[in-house]
Formats: C-alpha cells, sequence, structure tokens
C-alpha cells in the first residue's frame, strides 16, 4: 500500500506545483517574438518621431541632396534618391545574378543530382549561408576589388557590379533552400504522370513543376530580395559608398560606378552623430524604410509559402 | 552485305532530340552549382593561403598591437567569445521555450499565425535596423551605454528565429504517439513533454543552438554602435585579465568588427594582418557549422522512429 502511495506521488506532486509557472514562462517566450517585433517598432518610430512632422518626403524621395552636415550657414538637405537608387540597382542586379544561378542549383538539386551528389551540394550551399557577410566584404573590398582593377582595367575595384555579385552570392543559399522546398512540395505523381506520357526530365521540370511550384519559386526570389535590401557589412565595404545616379539606366558602364545603399549610409554614419540630433533621427527614419520593405516582403512571402502548403493539402 | 540490322529500340529523332537537350540541360545546371561553391571554396583556400604567414599560437593568443598593424588578436577573439556565450544565455531559454510553445501548446489560430509571421519577421529584419533598434532600446532606453551586455542582447533578439525555428522542426519530429502514450500513463503535459518530447528532440534542439553560435560570432553590423569597439585599453598581463578582460557593461572588441577595422579603416594594414582576422574567423565559423552539420547527419543515422 505504501509502496503504491509512493510510486504514485513519485511522477506527480513536486513537479505539478511547478507545471503552472513554467507553462506561464512557456507562453510568455511563445509570444516574445511577437513583443519583439513591436519593440523594434516602437523604438525605431519612438527614435524617429520628432523628425518624421518634419521631413519634407518629396526632397527624401526625390531628390539626391544627402548633406547632413553642410557648410557653415546652410541648411542640412535630406534627399536620400541616391541611396535609394543604390539599393534598387544593388538589388536587382545581384538577383539577375542569383535568381538563375539559385533557381538552377535548386532545379538540380531536388530533380537531377543522384543522393550522393545532392547531399554534397546541400552541405556546401549551408557552408555558403554561413558565411558571415563581414567575410563577403572582406572578399568583395580585398580580394576582389583588386582582381577587377586587373581584369577591368578599371580605376576602384569597389562598385555596383562586385557589390551585387557579393550581395547575389548571399543571396543564393536562402533561394536554394526555399525553391528546393517548393520543388520538394509538388507531389511524384505529378512528376510520374508527365514521365508515363513520355515527357523527358526537363520537360517535366519546365511543363509540370515550374507552373506547380511557381508560387513557392516566387515566395524564395522575394525572400532573396529582402536578403540584397537588407544586407549591410558585404555592401558597405564592396560598394565603394558613394552616392551617383546614372542619367542613362541602360548604360552598362554603370555597373562599374560606385554606389551607396541605404544600410551602408546608416552603418557609416551613425558614429559621427550625437544622439538626438536632426542627422541621428534621419537615420532612423531610413531604417523605418527598411523594415518596411522587410516586413512586407516577409509577410508577403510567408502568405504565399503557406498558400501553396494549404493548397497541395 | 546488307543494311546494317535495325535496332528495334532505338530513340526516334524527336526523343534523341528530347534527350540531348535534357542532358544540355542538366549540365547547365550542374554548372550553375559548381559556380555557386567552387569560388568560394578557391577563395576560403587563398584567404588562409595568404594568411599563413601570421597564423600561429602567437598570433591568437597575442593582443594587438598599436592600431592592429601587428601583434595577435586575442583581444577580439574572447570578445567574440563572450559576446556568443552572453547572447547563448539570453536566447536559448527564450528561443527553446518559445519553440516548446508553438509546437506543443499553441492553439491553431490567428493569435498563432501572427506569431509565427513575427518569427519570420524578425529573422527577415535587416541586421542594421536590428542595430538601430539596439540603440534606441538597450543603449538608450534601458540605459545599458555601449556595451557587452547591450549587444548581445541586440544579438540575441536577432537570433532568436533561429533557435524558434530548430526547436519546433525538431519537437514536430518526434512522433506524436509518443506523446499519446505518455498521456495515457497518466503525465500532464509538463511532464511529457520534459521527459518524452525534449529527451527526444535534444539534439535537433542543439542543432539550432550551434547555428545560433555561428551568426552570433559572425554578426557585425548589429554590434557596431552597440558596444563593438577599435580598440580597448587593457593591460593584459595577468592571466585572470587576460581570460576575462571585459566586463558586461565594457566596450569589447570583437573579431568580426576588428576585420571590418583593419580590411578598411586603418590605411598601411600589413597585408598578413588582414587575412589573418579573415581566415581566423572564417575557420572559427565553418568548424562550428561542420559540427551542427555531423551532428544533424549523425543524428539521421540513429533515428529510433
Amino acid at each position: 500500500m505504501a509502496y503504491k502511495k509512493k510510486l504514485l506521488s513519485g511522477l506527480g506532486t513536486k513537479i505539478d506545483r511547478a507545471e503552472p509557472f513554467i507553462r506561464s514562462l512557456i507562453y510568455v517566450s511563445g509570444w516574445s517574438s511577437i513583443i519583439f517585433v513591436i519593440a523594434i517598432f516602437f523604438f525605431i518610430f519612438k527614435e524617429a518621431a520628432p523628425i518624421l512632422t518634419k521631413v519634407d518626403w518629396g526632397s527624401f524621395f526625390f531628390e539626391n541632396r544627402w548633406i547632413p552636415n553642410p557648410a557653415e550657414g546652410n541648411e542640412p538637405s535630406y534627399g536620400a534618391a541616391g541611396m535609394l537608387y543604390g539599393t534598387l540597382a544593388i538589388t536587382v542586379v545581384s538577383m539577375f545574378i542569383a535568381m538563375p544561378l539559385g533557381l538552377s542549383a535548386a532545379i538540380y538539386i531536388s530533380e537531377f543530382a543522384s543522393p550522393k551528389v545532392k547531399e554534397t551540394l546541400k552541405i556546401l550551399i549551408e557552408f555558403l549561408a554561413a558565411v558571415p557577410s563581414i567575410i563577403w566584404g572582406f572578399i568583395g573590398l580585398v580580394i576582389m576589388g583588386p582582381l577587377m582593377q586587373k581584369v577591368l582595367g578599371i580605376e576602384v575595384g569597389v562598385n555596383l557590379l562586385n557589390a551585387s555579385i557579393v550581395v547575389a552570392l548571399m543571396a543564393v543559399p536562402l533561394i536554394v533552400s526555399i525553391s528546393e522546398d517548393a520543388l520538394r512540395a509538388v507531389p511524384d505523381s505529378y512528376r510520374e504522370a508527365a514521365l508515363a506520357l513520355g515527357a523527358s526530365r526537363w520537360e517535366v521540370v519546365y511543363r509540370v513543376l515550374f507552373p506547380a511550384a511557381k508560387s513557392g519559386l516566387l515566395a524564395a526570389c522575394m525572400l532573396g530580395v529582402g536578403r540584397a535590401v537588407g544586407e549591410t557589412m558585404a555592401v558597405w565595404m564592396a560598394s565603394g559608398s558613394t552616392e551617383n545616379i546614372p542619367d542613362n539606366i541602360f548604360n552598362p558602364a554603370l555597373l562599374l560606378e560606385r554606389v551607396k545603399a541605404l544600410t551602408a549610409t546608416i552603418a557609416s554614419e551613425m558614429p559621427d552623430t550625437a544622439h538626438g540630433d536632426d542627422h541621428y533621427r534621419m537615420l532612423f527614419v531610413i531604417g523605418i524604410v527598411l523594415l518596411s520593405i522587410s516586413v512586407v516582403i516577409n509577410v508577403v512571402s510567408d502568405i504565399v509559402i503557406k498558400g501553396v502548403k494549404n493548397k497541395n493539402q | 552485305m546488307s543494311e546494317a540490322v535495325h535496332n528495334p529500340f532505338a530513340g526516334s529523332d524527336f526523343e534523341t532530340k528530347k534527350l540531348r537537350k535534357e542532358n544540355r540541360v542538366k549540365g547547365f545546371m550542374l554548372l550553375a552549382s559548381l559556380v555557386l561553391i567552387v569560388p568560394i571554396l578557391v577563395i576560403i583556400g587563398y584567404l588562409i593561403y595568404k594568411a599563413s604567414p601570421v597564423l600561429s599560437w602567437d598570433y591568437i593568443w597575442g593582443d594587438p598591437g598599436p592600431l592592429g598593424k601587428s601583434g595577435g588578436i586575442w583581444l577580439p577573439l574572447i570578445g567574440t567569445f563572450y559576446l556568443v556565450v552572453v547572447s547563448l544565455i539570453l536566447v536559448a531559454p527564450i528561443g527553446i521555450l518559445a519553440g516548446v510553445y508553438l509546437n506543443e501548446y499553441a492553439p491553431s489560430n490567428w493569435f498563432t499565425r501572427a506569431i509565427n509571421m513575427a518569427v519570420t519577421s524578425l529573422a527577415g529584419v535587416p541586421s542594421i535596423v536590428h542595430a538601430l533598434f539596439g540603440v534606441g532600446c538597450f543603449v538608450l532606453t534601458f540605459k545599458m551605454g555601449e556595451s557587452l551586455i547591450a549587444a548581445a542582447c541586440t544579438i540575441a533578439v536577432m537570433t532568436i528565429p533561429v533557435i524558434v525555428t530548430a526547436t519546433r522542426e525538431a519537437l514536430a519530429s518526434v512522433p506524436q504517439s509518443f506523446r499519446d502514450a505518455c498521456w495515457n500513463m497518466g503525465a500532464t503535459k509538463w511532464q511529457t513533454i520534459r521527459t518524452i518530447v525534449l529527451p527526444n528532440s535534444v539534439s535537433g534542439i542543439l542543432t539550432g543552438v550551434i547555428l545560433e553560435i555561428s551568426r552570433a560570432a559572425g554578426e557585425t553590423a548589429p554590434i557596431l554602435f552597440t558596444g563593438a569597439t577599435a580598440a580597448v585599453a587593457i593591460n593584459t598581463s595577468d592571466l585572470g585579465t587576460k581570460l576575462m578582460p571585459y566586463d558586461l557593461d565594457d566596450r569589447f572588441m570583437a573579431l568580426s568588427y576588428h576585420l571590418h577595422v583593419v580590411a578598411e579603416k586603418i590605411s598601411g594594414m600589413p597585408e598578413e594582418m588582414k587575412y589573418g582576422t579573415a581566415a581566423v574567423l572564417i575557420g572559427l565559423i565553418l568548424v562550428v557549422n561542420s559540427f551542427s552539420i555531423s551532428l544533424r547527419l549523425y543524428l539521421r543515422t540513429r533515428k529510433k522512429w
């Protein structure tokens, strides 16, 4: 009898008393992500708030005149068009490089590679994802820059092309892993049906898998864009950090122009500001722009991916 | 002699054409995968080759000389170590419990969807915006100043999604029947989680923790204005200070920021100092990541269900 009583109490009582406490800890931790996202918005807006009403938004978005510390007697000017162009240009050019490479690698890994090759490629791509952005910046600045100077015969090796290649290599692992998930989510019966009808593997890919997985592939590319917009250190070190807006955006020579991205502006100018002055607050305004872009991209691609999952079930 | 015997199994022209096209595409895709991977392997090899003149025990153990132009990298290295440890202490409990919540407790409703969306958004927020958040929240509002603890908090917030996602996936891979069996024995929910679910998913969670370590060690932007500094005046002649040079409210040197400084900020930097720092950082991160990958491979071979 006594033994049975002991057995019954063994698992229970002591831990039971702790359980409500632990449960509340788990609930609070579970909600913490939402709390942190709200906190990020709150603190970024809080620091930017005093200047939000004073910003000349037309000039901020459309004028390339970023002079936070003007010569004596002049008004500072905050026209961020040059940086918006820089971020846009790096994103577009890097996606031109990353999307074909990333999608091809994802298709190869998921549809063509033998299991061993597949496993090796996945591990290598994972290593690629692990390389920190400061190392990419270092590669752009110290290795690729001088290489470009030599090969292309230009004066400055850090430019739009350099930054875009570096950002593309950083975005590729993300694109590969999300696209591969999307391709794997397509039921095998689709592939079997197409093969039975006499399609080659490539026809299966572009006639069957592309249409079936297109939203997943789209989401992968969107997340790649988000990565490119938000990248800081690599862009800062490899882009040359000079605001340039070319007259003709279809002139290929602009690839070798130096550009300046929004992220790099914050990183490079923050140490020169005093907490609370206008320049400091304007950098938080740029932060709001970046935050909004990234949250919109993430929420939309999340909805796209979830939509696919629900449809396949 | 008559004509060569016609092979009845040979494909028609149409079919051979298709096959040839398939092989071309396949070759192109293999090429694309190699274009991604080979250059970076070559570059890392080149990095280590260029760094080899300085890579030695003295380089690791020595303190940086004036402007980092000579000497070693001990102070940045130990700074990165403490940054990783403090941020891990802060983020691991929250991240793991949040993963437990999302997989075990969360009802399937709009609020849980919102939490999941918050996790993905948090992972997508640019690192420089995390840095601004760190300044606004930890440095100014919580009055931590630019310090090790403020930087660690910023890194912790940034890396929560890594641990949450890994934990959630590890828990989700534990079969539901394990939980049912435990509940049927009369165990409460927390007892089930503690005795059945967590022990069976510990390696998956560990993978997430290791990934967090590698992220925290490599990040530069979030510590730029929250505590990292280019140089510290610390006399490291006695071993105690050498091993614990920073207090929680000190500014600190970190390997990633040190690399930025030596690579870009200071002119006339000897080449091998730049490459040395880069090689140590990338070596550290690759070692940490190989650990996580081999853990996962090992885990897959001995999975019991």
